[in-house]
């Protein structure tokens, strides 16, 4: 094994003020990358108070907690939070922190850019919150921003078109970033297919971003003029369509499920080989998969509409080229379970939770296979079986690999280990009220309980209690990762150089631990 | 950073903007795009007359009920009522019914009807032939105006459907309401 090497000059161009305006200020990809994270997990926090607050108004028949229209406010807010301010930002944490160490760069392409990416993305948290504040309420129509709703809301519904524009742009601007820094900051010898494969799911992830983040930006932008300047994109009363802007949203909406998956692959793919030592089964065939998956993504939108009076023939268009992004999905998950195929295991928390992931992911991305025929679809449209997939994909994937990688890089991170102890419970509090939570959810859906419905007929009453249980579990067991997170900053054991001896890329063969401030001035040589 | 790389970053840069602007543009370029494609497939074309004949040939065997339904949209004040309700027919019969609207305020406004039809497969088999939402209806203050739409109902009709509704819903056509300068209708 290579040594380490020092880099003595680690304090040699540190003028950063301190304090606040440190981060204010900064740079650095390694801080850039700290404040989306934190935020991400502030954003969590927020999104999951309105979770439980859906949940506590399911936790019986009738309106015990809020009323209705507060309680469509959270089903709205609660998914617009997770999207595009708890997992994205999540993501583009990991790829600040890890994308230059992991390709043996000193720092992003654009320092200053991805500064102001970062620091736009308070600002439109700020007023997804203040529009529950302003008369009428914030967006009630669900985080798809359907027509006519979205055209007859009150002025709640401005404030959230505006933080879906600083949104996005944040969000292209750091794809810009991203990718720039991938392709032209290379180690010398990395080549592309030399990259360790979460650097290549963001470069794919970057450019899906770029290509639809516009587009929801358009889509917005339309409600926004049919609201306020008197045009009629999707107004019928003035030979506008509301179907349109499901065709538009769901050209972005589709891809965006990848845009979240993606990336966590990525985690995933460094996490397995690691705690398996053994190297990823299947690097290229791995890659084209991600590719393949990403554009296949463009070519399936209206499986989320079809319900909306399509065509046969563009049904099942649709069915059989959603069908089709299974079999990349499969190679992904057949190359990860033959990753671990005989390998010599090791159960840290982040091989637990990669392994939840790995388990669960395929899970939902089952049921989802269910939904994506149409004939079933017609049927369980807007039903609770919508929603379970959903959560399966999103937060027993999406999350769960954040989590991996959180437990992975933290060593990296901050020289200091988390309490190993803790964060197995963390991982089994999680996996257990996670599926409390939401496996009952495909019963009720099968049974016909609507979805974004504050009230519901006797018979869901047993599935839904349990349903709420596994939900307050769910959201206390996450309180003890924040508590594990301080733990191991304040008070953590030292972190070993190698904490993780499978782990083989340039942030652990090249660099001490904890990572110095300035990395790879000069560029290490890859073999 | 080295000058050669910091201008290799701007040129991906500019490129990349560039990408990210024009698919802002794309998105636009989705409405006249989807409106062309419903155009040429003839998805959603509601106001234009059936062109195919469908055969003339009457199914006596069979008798459905068309029920006649109206809305109106937005704080127009006017109302458009079917002078029936309900009709016994055959498929293949040739259907006249009117429709009447009536607009008791002080301004003119035109309109346009929009139909729709229950269940939504009967849709494609009612075959207007004529109908008073092939155009705008541009009605003065006070004026009442009777609407005729002639339609067949396709016998290739699935059997299970029994009852269809035919139901319009009028909407203002953007900007048109004035007040009442014209003069009143005459008779």
């Amino acid at each position: 094994m290579q040594a380490v090497d020092a880099h003595g000059h680690d304090h040699a161009h540190d003028h950063a003020p301190s304090g606040i305006m440190r981060y204010v200020t900064t740079t650095n990809h390694k801080d850039i990358g700290t404040l989306y994270l934190w935020f991400s997990f502030a954003m969590f926090l927020v999104g999951g108070a309105m979770a439980l607050t859906i949940r506590a108004e399911l936790f019986q028949p009738g309106l015990q907690v809020v009323n209705p229209d507060f309680f469509n406010q959270m089903t709205t807010l609660h998914g617009l939070i997770m999207v595009f301010g708890a997992i994205m930002p999540a993501f583009v944490g990991f790829a600040n922190w890890q994308i230059p160490m992991m390709i043996g760069a000193p720092d992003m392409a654009f320092p200053r850019m991805n500064n102001w990416s970062f620091w736009l993305l308070p600002p439109a948290a700020l007023l997804l919150i203040i529009s529950m504040l302003v008369p009428g309420g914030s967006a009630a129509a669900g985080w798809t921003l359907y027509p006519p709703l979205t055209v007859q809301h009150g002025m709640g519904m401005d404030l959230v078109i505006f933080a879906i524009h600083i949104l996005g742009m944040s969000s292209i601007m750091g794809s810009i970033n991203i990718i720039t820094t991938i392709l032209n900051m290379r180690a010398p010898g990395m080549t592309l297919m030399k990259m360790p494969l979460f650097v290549w799911t963001w470069l794919i992830t970057a450019y899906l971003l770029i290509a639809v983040m516009p587009v929801l930006a358009g889509a917005v932008t339309m409600t926004l003029t049919d609201r306020h300047f008197g045009t009629h994109f999707f107004n019928a009363a003035g030979g506008g369509d509301p179907v349109l802007f499901q065709h538009i949203f769901w050209f972005f909406g589709h891809p965006e499920v990848y845009v979240i998956a993606i990336p966590a692959f990525g985690v995933v793919s460094q996490v397995l080989p690691a705690f398996s030592r053994k190297p990823l089964f299947g690097y290229t065939s791995m890659v084209y998969a991600t590719a393949s998956i990403a554009i296949l993504s463009f070519l399936v939108w209206a499986h989320h509409m079809y319900t909306v009076g399509m065509p046969v023939e563009a049904q099942l268009y649709y069915m059989f080229a959603t069908m089709l992004i299974a079999v990349p999905t499969g190679v992904k998950v057949f190359n990860w379970v033959a990753t671990m195929w005989k390998g010599s295991l090791s159960f840290e928390t982040p091989m637990l939770f990669a392994i939840g992931f790995l388990f669960l992911f395929t899970l939902g991305g089952f049921t989802c296979l269910v939904l994506a025929r149409s004939p079933v679809d017609a049927q369980l449209h807007v039903t609770y079986y919508l929603v379970a997939p959903v959560h399966y994909v999103m937060v027993a994937g999406a999350l769960f690999a954040a989590f991996a990688g959180v437990y992975f890089w933290l060593p990296k991170w901050i020289g200091k280990m988390y309490d190993e102890t803790l964060g197995q419970w963390h991982f089994w509090l999680s996996m257990i009220f996670f599926n409390v939570t939401f496996f009952v959810q495909h019963f009720l859906g099968l049974a016909g309980m609507p979805r974004r419905i504050p009230d519901y007929a006797l018979q869901f009453a047993d599935f839904n209690m349990i349903s709420s249980i596994g939900a307050f579990g769910f959201g206390l067991s996450q309180l003890l990762f924040l508590y594990i997170l301080l733990k191991a900053i304040r008070s953590g054991e030292k972190a070993p150089e190698r904490p993780w001896e499978g782990a083989d890329t340039l942030e652990w063969t090249h660099l001490p631990t904890p990572a110095p401030y300035h990395s790879f001035e000069t560029a290490p040589t890859v073999k | 950073m080295n000058p050669k790389l910091q201008a290799r970053n701007r040129i991906l840069l500019r490129k990349l903007s560039i990408v990210a602007i024009g698919m802002f543009g794309f998105g636009f370029a989705l409405v006249p795009l989807y409106e062309k494609i419903c155009q040429v497939t003839g998805i959603n074309q509601v106001v234009k007359a059936d062109t195919t004949v469908v055969s003339t040939q009457v199914d006596k065997s069979r008798l459905l009920t068309i029920e006649f339904d109206s809305n109106s949209r937005g704080e127009v004040g006017w109302k458009l009522e079917p002078l029936e309700r309900k009709r016994p027919v055959h498929p293949g019969e040739l259907i006249q019914v009117v429709y009447e609207l009536k607009n008791p305020t002080a301004t003119t406004v035109a309109g346009q009807a929009i139909p729709s039809y229950g269940p939504q497969i009967a849709g494609r088999y009612v075959k207007k032939l004529d109908c008073f939402c092939f155009s705008q209806q541009e009605i003065r203050a006070g004026e009442t105006r009777q609407l005729p739409v002639a339609f067949v109902i396709d016998p290739d009709l699935p059997d299970e459907v029994h009852t269809v509704t035919l139901s319009y819903t009028m909407f203002e056509v953007g900007g048109t309401r004035r007040e009442a300068a014209l003069p009143a209708p005459k008779g």
